[in-house]
């Protein structure tokens, strides 16, 4: 308190104005210019920033606590928009979907992507054409994703039905129509699809390990696997980290798959939040209950990533003071 | 054995391995290759089927007969909810959506970087700071106040608005990219520019910009892929007349009421990922390169 009343009298003493308005006046039109254009040219980040993030974030968080319909309405209503969310039942169930996918998808990408780098990274043949396999998927829209995968996955021309034919009469796989099961198709069809980008972070973290490492576990005799799960595993944190993240945000975006796949069906059983907040907003008119919805969304992001955000940091941080 | 015929063994990374171990290692990667192949051979094959031979037949079959008529239908007369034109309409529309939205992104995102790394205007690092916590907003937060901010300013469904969206969207990733570019290149470059006189922008267009070309292929597939594939703002920001590929592709298929042509919507899946999977096997490690560029956030 004391040092900041300090610091305010030393900066806004007027000797220190004076200089520095003797600064700017000294300073050649072209030097000033220079100055100034530095600042023009990030006009569009500062207005993205100000407006496209920040403004657009207020704004619904506003028009959460307003009884808003189809048109903004400046009536506030306080917490009811929060409290008649928690209470829809369709809202409850696309968290519930939202937490089950989350916890899969994110599991299984990442053991996938891990054994998958682990196993190419063995000197095998034909190292390439197996990355490519991999990351293939990686470059095929959510949309194209779910498509397909509804398609082998239709019990009635499908796998199911394919493998029936091949002498299993009474074989089952119809997890798509299936209202408890659906949601374990999305994991599997965005699996395909995101694994090998896991696959082909890890591997160049792996590629980025000392060899003496390895040269130091040979010699005393510590099996392949342990050297994986004790020092690898460990030495990969920063990496696992980032794809944590990458993978979370993915999750949390989770809706062209979904619409694409199942259109939220069978039902309501694959519902997810992203897709209940955008019928909200354009189907139902219901844009301060859809508006809630996002805000709640946006908390669990901050909630979940900040936290490793900061770790990351900070271990990056201790390695460079090292 | 002696310590010297050690030393001058060529370097063995892992320990030797059994050849059981071996087979076990082949037969997971392959397992694993069949697990990833399967969607695109299901795709290409259903494909080129007759709708009887996919009604009667197995999805893993090899066609008995090869058509390429869904091929034909879906680029031309594949219907889309009323219209029947195929899904060229949405190709067009996609390429030029893709065309702006990669290059002013890109040229936005060099700016930024290059003036954030080598001009430093105070308070810049906080909206740096800022923009990238941006990227983890989900895009519902921001959709509604977009929305109506685009009409205000009469760029709601059409082509510059969504373009506009796009810039917005990728401006995170762009900027990261170029800032940590240009953070590679020594200050001592761009303080001997700045006493042969060159000025801001003089600077930027004949000696950065030309350093950067690595940087920009990695980003133009980053945007090409990115825009291309997405389907959320498209649909929302794009408007009737400008529908992207994926938004159509997704009409073909979900909203048409009728026998299902299960032949046509592979083929038009097929058509629709063909740009991203095309950019994919030809740039090959540049796209891995992107994506651990994009992937080094904050």
């Amino acid at each position: 308190m004391c040092r900041w009343k300090k610091y305010k009298r030393t900066l806004l003493q007027p000797s220190r104005i004076e200089t520095a308005l003797r600064t700017v006046m000294t300073l050649k039109p072209k030097q000033l210019f220079r100055q100034l254009v530095s600042w023009a040219a990030l006009l569009p980040l500062a207005s993205t920033v100000l407006v496209a993030y920040l403004g657009t974030v207020l704004w619904s968080l506003k028009i959460s606590f307003t009884n808003s319909r189809t048109f903004p309405s400046d009536q506030y209503v306080g917490w009811a928009q929060y409290q008649r969310l928690f209470d829809n039942d369709r809202w409850l169930l696309s968290l519930q979907n939202l937490a089950l996918y989350g916890v899969l998808f994110v599991a299984a990408c990442m053991v996938l992507g891990f054994l998958l780098a682990v196993f190419i990274d063995q000197k095998v043949m034909a190292e390439g054409a197996l990355r490519t396999v991999f990351l293939y998927p990686y470059a095929m829209s959510f949309v194209a994703t779910g498509l397909v995968w509804q398609w082998m996955l239709n019990p009635g021309n499908g796998i199911q039905q394919a493998v029936r034919q091949m002498g299993y009469p009474d074989f089952t796989f119809d997890w798509i129509i299936d209202q408890d099961m659906v949601i374990y198709t999305i994991v599997i069809a965005t699996v395909w699809q995101a694994s090998g980008l896991v696959m082909a972070l890890l591997l160049a973290g792996l590629r980025g390990i000392d060899e003496e490492i390895w040269k130091a576990a040979r010699i005393d005799g510590i099996p392949t696997w342990r050297v994986y799960v004790s020092i690898v595993l460990p030495m990969l944190s920063p990496t696992l980290i980032t794809v944590f993240v990458l993978l979370f945000t993915a999750v949390v975006k989770v809706f062209d798959s979904v619409v694409s796949m199942t259109q939220g069906g069978p039902g309501t059983a694959s519902e997810v939040p992203a897709k209940f907040i955008m019928e909200h907003l354009f189907g139902r008119a219901n844009i301060a209950l859809a508006s809630a919805g996002s805000i709640v969304l946006l908390l669990t992001v901050l909630l979940l990533v900040l936290p490793f955000m900061l770790v990351r940091n900070r271990s990056t941080l201790a390695r460079v003071e090292k | 054995m002696t310590g010297g015929t050690l030393a001058v063994r060529p370097p063995l990374r892992r320990p030797y391995r059994l050849r059981p171990a071996r087979v076990g290692v082949y037969a997971f990667l392959l397992t694993a290759a069949l697990f990833f192949l399967l969607p695109l051979y299901i795709m290409l094959v259903t494909s080129v089927k007759s709708m009887d031979e996919i009604r009667m037949g197995n999805i893993f079959a090899f066609p008995i007969q090869v058509t390429l008529e869904p091929w034909v239908t879906a680029w031309t007369s594949a219907c889309t909810g009323v219209a029947c034109d195929g899904i060229r309409g949405g190709f067009w529309n996609s390429v030029l959506i893709v065309i702006p939205s990669t290059v002013l992104p890109i040229l936005l995102g060099a700016l930024n970087g290059y003036a954030l790394s080598f001009w430093k205007p105070r308070g810049a690092n906080v909206l740096f700071a800022i923009l990238m916590m941006g990227a983890f907003i989900p895009v519902q937060v921001m959709m509604y106040p977009l929305v109506r901010i685009l009409a205000t300013i009469g760029l709601f469904s059409s082509l510059p608005g969504i373009v506009l969206v796009h810039i917005i969207f990728s401006m995170p990733v762009m900027t990261l990219l170029f800032r940590n570019y240009y953070l590679s290149i020594p200050q001592e470059l761009f303080k001997a520019a700045r006493i042969d006189g060159g000025g801001f922008f003089r600077i930027f267009l004949q000696l950065m910009l030309p350093m950067s070309t690595p940087i920009i292929i990695v980003a133009a597939i980053m945007q090409v892929t990115g825009v291309w594939n997405d389907y959320i703002l498209g649909l929302v920001f794009a408007g009737r007349d400008n529908l992207p590929m994926t938004v159509q592709l997704n009409n073909v298929i979900n909203t048409t009421t009728g026998t299902r042509l299960y032949n046509v919507n592979m083929a038009a899946t097929i058509l629709t990922s063909l740009v991203p999977l095309t950019i994919y096997f030809v740039s090959g490690r540049w796209f891995v390169r992107g994506i651990a560029a994009g992937a080094v956030k904050g």
